[in-house]
């Protein structure tokens, strides 16, 4: 199973360029059609499941706009 | 005792803090915010926020002091490789650099940049080159290519009356002051990677004092080069990396010692 993340884009620094979108491996990034922000721009969000929080969309975002999160899955002892 | 699977997360990556909170005037696409991006994670990482300067240029990165969180001058256009061998010899114990485009430090200051190089000055030049004058413009610039349409080269640079693009890093590399002369490019991850790793190196190699360093930095011009961003990027690859390819120019021989 490939490892499951997400991202978080902070839409006041997103100018909606779209690089992050052309370079995701994953395909599962897309502008927001419906919603602007508050310089007008139509912001990056996740668009479908599949990111694996490889972390390639903030190599490429020219606003250090997104964060990324990664699942780690631990087994637990409970005792 | 039973064991149960639970799911945590842990954060690949956050913007630096070492990048102020607010939004930057570049246009949507334009890879000076990656260029910046990088130069604070470095910075960050390296533990020297509170021991750099930066020395702005004038560009359209005129506001770079706006951006960073560390103390920050600005040259008058061209200048800063003067200003930035001020600020070091001044304070040499702190990490100095410069942030230039290439009509800053190829064009009309040309002159600063050979003799700081020559100078062997312990600086950190950050080259942006994006082949015109992007703030005024989109100007032909002394690295614009040659057949590229530019604001005042429309119909292509003629290469009989302008000349031939100057390629900064090779010529800057011959001189025996320059101690650390490389080319990256800002148009794939891979490459963006590659582009952190030199600015590292860039650092290291002032700490150690082995004198100057420059990292070019290959970067698109959407709005002036009338194109999407993802379009510009493969401008990039396909015209720009031919005439200007990435590589080590001037590597001094301390340099390998330096592991990162
Ligand atoms: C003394 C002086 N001459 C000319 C200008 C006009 N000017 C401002 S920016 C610029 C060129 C900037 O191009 P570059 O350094 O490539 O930066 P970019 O905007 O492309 O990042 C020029 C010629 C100026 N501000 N000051
Ligand atoms: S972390 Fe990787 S998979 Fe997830 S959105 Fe970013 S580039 Fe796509
Ligand atoms: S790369 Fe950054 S600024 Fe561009 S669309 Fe993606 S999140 Fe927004
Ligand atoms: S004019 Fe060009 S270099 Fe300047 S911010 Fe816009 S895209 Fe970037
Ligand atoms: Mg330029």
């Amino acid at each position: 199973m490939p490892p499951k993340g997400r991202i978080e884009v902070d839409e006041k620094y997103c100018k909606g360029c779209e690089l992050c979108v052309d370079a995701c491996p994953q395909d599962v990034l897309g502008l927001a059609a419906e919603r602007i922000n508050a310089k007008g721009y139509h912001p990056a969000e996740l668009i479908e499941a599949g990111c694996t929080g490889c972390g390639i969309c903030t190599i490429v975002c020219p606003e250090a706009a997104i964060t990324v999160y990664r699942e780690v899955t631990k087994a637990q002892g409970n005792q | 005792m039973n064991t149960l699977e639970q799911d945590l997360e842990k954060l690949v990556y956050e913007r630096p803090d070492t990048l102020v909170e607010t939004t930057t005037h570049y246009c949507p696409g334009c890879t000076h915010g990656v260029a910046h991006r990088l130069i604070a994670e470095v910075i960050e990482e390296m533990g020297l926020r509170d021991r750099t300067i930066g020395v702005a240029s004038v560009g359209c990165s005129v506001f770079a002091y706006n951006y960073f969180d560390f103390d920050f001058v600005q040259a008058p256009h061209g200048r800063a490789p003067a200003m930035a061998t001020g600020v070091k010899r001044t304070l040499p114990d702190r990490v100095v650099l410069t942030y230039q485009g290439d009509g800053d430090l190829a064009s009309i200051g040309m002159g600063e940049i050979v003799h700081a190089a020559a100078r062997g000055e312990n600086i950190t030049v950050v080259f942006l080159n994006n082949a015109n004058y992007g703030m005024t413009g989109g100007q032909m610039a002394p690295t614009t290519l040659p057949g590229q349409k530019t604001s005042t080269s429309p119909s292509g640079r003629d290469v009989e009356t302008a000349g031939f693009p100057i390629r900064a890093s090779e010529m800057l590399s011959t001189l025996d002051g320059s101690s650390y002369v490389v080319r990256r490019s800002l148009h794939d991850p891979k490459s963006i990677r590659l582009a952190k790793k030199a600015l590292r190196t860039a650092f290291e190699v002032q700490i150690r004092g082995l004198g100057f360093s420059m990292v070019e930095l290959l970067s698109i011009c959407p709005t002036n080069w009338g194109m999407t961003p993802v379009d510009s990027l493969h401008w990039l690859e396909s015209n720009m990396l031919p005439y200007y390819p990435v590589g080590d120019y001037k590597i001094n021989p301390i340099v390998a010692e330096i592991k990162i």
